[in-house]
């Protein structure tokens, strides 16, 4: 399964969640399937996905909030499994794209190909851990972690390749946090 | 003269604060110990702390990051790339380790150029006094709330107590 292929499987499970989407070719690829309210494209800041979206869900612990992270920035604030797992929130789901290489600039190996990092997570705390490497299996997972309390991580198994096309996300970064504010004020 | 923890911790939340986070520095042990009632949340390092206080400010509350100085310069590609990108305001309450005092030899670097880093990144900043703590407040949350982008109080050893 390439990454891509492994979002669109997913975004076709949304109903009304906050996304918070890691920088790089996440955010593009995801953009490319079209903009939803509720996204919010992390363009620079490699590593904060993860913070972000777990200070939203705790402000907002009625709204599920989901992290479209990547290897590369789970092991760059790796800590922050451990502040997600010590702050249970229920409504959090970490879902991780491995491809094991830092793809936008280059494809060098991450960490990742020898520290398992559902494992990780489970270590901290997490409620829930999975590693899947289907689209079947991936969107089984999904349903069953949105009915279960979290905070769950599911790390998905992606190819390496990089598409050829890049489109960046063309939204003016205050409009990106301007559109993910307002839509969750209720504007 | 110090100020009062309590006075201090009251005047943020006056202006509106209303999300606390960051890392502990003894400077700042005495707001931390009143912070706990407003809800305070640990982080494991400042870059996070401003993540997370982002993503509080995305979902409707004025952020606080508290760090020593230290972690300024753990800090300075978040305040880039997110806060000054996004206009995502986040008020730094920055400890003066090092700054103008004796201190352990790790704090000679950051305390010599923390106000000058402030400046090279275009952070307003003020360094809280007894006499004027009022006024740094107000300008502080104005730059947060009018202009949306981060500023920061800088607290020297025994200011806040």
């Amino acid at each position: 399964m390439t990454r891509a292929e492994a979002i669109a499987a997913v975004r076709g499970c949304l109903t009304d969640e906050v996304v918070v989407h890691a920088n790089g070719a996440i955010c593009r690829e995801s953009f490319a399937l079209g903009d939803r309210p509720g996204n919010f494209y992390m363009i620079g800041s490699m590593g904060l996905a993860a913070s972000i979206g777990l200070g939203v869900a705790l402000v907002r612990p009625e709204k599920r909030v989901i992290i479209f992270d990547g290897d590369g920035n789970v092991l760059m604030a790796l800590g922050t499994l451990a502040m997600v797992a010590a702050e249970r929130p229920g409504n959090f789901l970490h879902l991780v794209f491995d491809n094991g290489t830092y793809g936008s600039t280059g494809g060098q190996p991450t960490h990742s190909r020898q520290v398992p990092l559902e494992e990780v997570a489970r270590g901290c705390g997490y409620r829930r851990t999975l590693r899947v490497r289907k689209r079947e299996a991936l969107v089984g997972a999904l349903q069953e972690f949105q009915r279960e309390p979290g905070p769950a991580f599911l790390l998905v198994e992606v190819s390496p390749e990089e598409p050829e096309e890049f489109p960046r996300v063309p939204l003016p970064p205050e409009v990106i946090a301007d559109h993910l504010r307002d839509w969750l004020a209720g504007g | 003269m110090s100020i009062p923890a309590e006075a201090f911790v009251g005047e943020l939340k006056r202006h509106g604060f209303d999300f606390f986070t960051g890392v502990p520095c003894s400077f700042l042990s005495a707001i931390l110990d009143r912070l706990e009632a407003e809800g305070y949340r640990p982080a494991v390092r400042e870059d996070v702390a401003i993540g997370l206080a982002a993503g509080a400010y995305l979902a409707g509350r004025q952020s606080v990051v508290l760090m020593q100085n230290s972690g300024l310069g753990v800090s300075l590609n978040a305040l880039a790339s997110l806060n000054v990108m996004y206009r995502i305001p986040v008020l730094l309450i920055i400890s003066l380790r090092g700054y103008q005092i004796e201190d352990a030899p790790e704090h000679w670097v950051m305390g010599e150029v923390t106000t000058r880093l402030l400046e090279t990144v275009k952070i307003p900043h003020r360094i809280v006094g007894d006499t004027t703590y009022l006024d740094d407040c107000a300008a502080v949350a104005t730059v947060c709330g009018v202009e949306r982008l981060p500023a920061a109080l800088l607290i020297r050893k025994g200011a806040v107590a």
